[in-house]
């Protein structure tokens, strides 16, 4: 593609709706290639929706979305086919095929995209897996391996056709601090070693400050702040600083309000 | 006033849903049917294999439970059919009965129940637990078609094993009513098997076989339906899996009227 800008992935004003409930509301950024773009944001906040959104599973209500210049969400179905071969994403449960082997659910994108020799496909499957730090495994089935593993075999699967940009959901939720860590590193790897294009939604500060070029904070569906993550840090925002300080929800500020809430008076 | 409102209202919304349902229906229909017969044309793959492996499961090893149940059956008829014959002498049209019965209605029909609760359910089941562990977003976004990958496979397995289970069955129902009838009544072997070749025609093994060959394609595609409908873990699987068994033999009976009417006339 002669399109070689700098941005990969841009996002223009974003509005996406349950129903009648909006989710997103004005969501603008900008993916760098080869960054670790971060998308930070407590439970609920419409990160997990803003990744869907950036992959096709959803359509936006309103707003556009730029794959190296040209628009996601108005593509045809086969363009639309072509660009997600070139997209890895990584699930929050892995979502392997629990119906088969390490090696077949790695395989499975170059089977279906690829007239590669099932020879060759066997090697790269092999390549994909040590990558990851799965090697060995290849004859496995996903029920047999621990959660981290599974993850880390999703990783592989998603890279299974070199994709230019990865998309990670809640990469190291429910893991524990070493394996999370792991996680962490391989993600930083991969990017440093392929130039991968990397965007990943948590909400856990321990990771961001391991892996992040630019951090995006959500908040009930807009964007809070964005920037560096040292500029994160710096912020005065009261929510940035409610945040990164692990400081709980202030409890009604104002107790009348909440029993006014409550008995529905006025 | 009220109770006219509420009334129109559930009627509107129940006219709606099964509009949607329609709808939705018939977008998988047209989808299976695409990458069934016209994308494999196009050079985009069809998984042979995947539908082999499947063929086997629906077909080979429901084998053992529907000769079983179908050769009681043939012995069931066989019994019920001589208990009023007797009374006018007639054992030996027996085999006449057992053989329409078991051709035109009952072979088909047992084959569609016992495949539904035995084969529907598990399509049910697989589809509901990918969709609720993003295995088919996962699918999606790699760029891989569910239809062409889950269901395609599914479709020609079962459009091939209920057909061939089918012509089985109707044989081993007539063996259960012969046994049954030269062993236990003491019916002469030689009258059962002139009777049964004289009472069936090619129009009845048609009717027979049109029929299983509809009961698939409403087990495939209710199961499927009812997999993409699932919503929210385990217990949303439980829910569409009966209800999937539910509809698709409600289905086969609709199906198998409008059948048995369309031969009757």
């Amino acid at each position: 593609m002669a399109n070689d800008s700098e941005h990969i992935i841009e996002v223009e004003d974003l509005v996406v709706k349950y129903g009648e409930r909006t989710v997103l509301d004005g969501i603008s950024f900008k993916v760098r290639r080869g960054e670790v773009f971060v998308i930070l944001g407590g439970s609920g906040c419409g990160k997990t929706t803003l990744l869907r959104n950036l992959v096709g599973l959803m359509r936006p209500h309103s707003g556009r979305i730029l794959v190296e210049g040209r628009d996601f969400t108005a593509m045809s179905d086969s363009e639309r086919i072509d660009v997600r071969k070139r997209m890895g994403m990584c699930f929050q449960g892995a979502a392997l095929f629990n119906s088969m082997s390490l090696a077949d659910n790695v395989a499975l994108p170059l089977r279906e995209h690829t007239k590669l020799e099932e020879s060759t496909i066997s090697i790269m499957t092999k390549i994909k897996l040590e990558l990851v730090g799965l090697g060995g495994f290849e004859d496995y089935l996903p029920a047999e391996l621990s959660g981290g593993m599974k993850k880390r075999a999703g990783l592989a699967r998603a890279m299974a056709m070199d994709p230019m940009a990865i998309f990670y959901d809640e990469p190291s939720a429910g893991l524990d601090p070493i394996v999370a860590a792991g996680l962490d590193a391989l993600i930083r790897n991969l990017q440093k070693t392929f130039n991968l294009t990397s965007v990943v939604v948590t909400h856990e500060i321990a990771s961001v400050r391991l892996i992040a070029d630019t951090v995006c904070l959500l908040n009930s569906g807009r964007i809070v702040e964005m920037g560096e993550l040292v500029d994160l840090e710096a912020s005065q925002h009261p929510f940035v600083r409610q945040f990164f300080e692990r400081r709980p929800e202030q409890e009604g500020d104002d107790r009348q309000d909440y029993i006014r809430s409550l008995t529905g008076a006025p | 006033m009220t109770a006219l409102g509420i009334a129109a209202g559930t009627t509107g919304r129940v006219t709606l849903n099964a509009l949607h349902a329609y709808c939705r229906v018939s977008v998988l229909v047209v989808d299976t049917l695409n990458w069934v017969f016209v994308q494999p044309l196009r050079g985009r793959g069809l998984r042979v294999r995947s539908a082999v492996s499947h063929f086997v499961e629906f077909g080979v090893n429901s084998l053992p439970i529907v000769a079983l149940i179908c050769f009681l059956v043939g012995a069931i008829i066989a019994m019920q059919s001589a208990y009023q014959l007797a009374r006018f002498g007639a054992m030996q049209y027996i085999a006449n009965l057992v053989g329409v019965a078991a051709m035109r209605e009952l072979a088909p029909l047992m084959t569609a129940v016992l495949l539904t609760g035995r084969s529907g359910s598990a399509i049910t089941a697989e589809i509901g637990t990918m969709k609720v562990a993003e295995e088919i977003d996962a699918l999606e976004v790699m760029g891989v078609n569910p239809t062409k990958f889950l269901v395609a496979p599914k479709f020609i397995a079962m459009l091939f094993a209920i057909p061939c289970l089918t012509v089985l069955a109707t044989f081993i129902m007539i063996l259960g009513g012969y046994m049954l009838t030269v062993f236990v009544l003491k019916i002469d072997s030689g009258i059962y098997i002139a009777n049964t070749i004289s009472s069936l025609s090619m129009k009845d093994f048609v009717t027979g076989f049109t029929k299983s060959i509809f009961f698939a394609l409403v087990i495939c595609w209710v199961g499927v339906y009812r997999g993409f409908q699932v919503e929210g873990g385990a217990e949303g699987v439980g829910r569409m899996t009966t209800s999937s068994v539910v509809t698709s033999i409600f289905f086969i009976i609709i199906v198998d009227l409008i059948f048995t009417a369309v031969f009757f006339f």
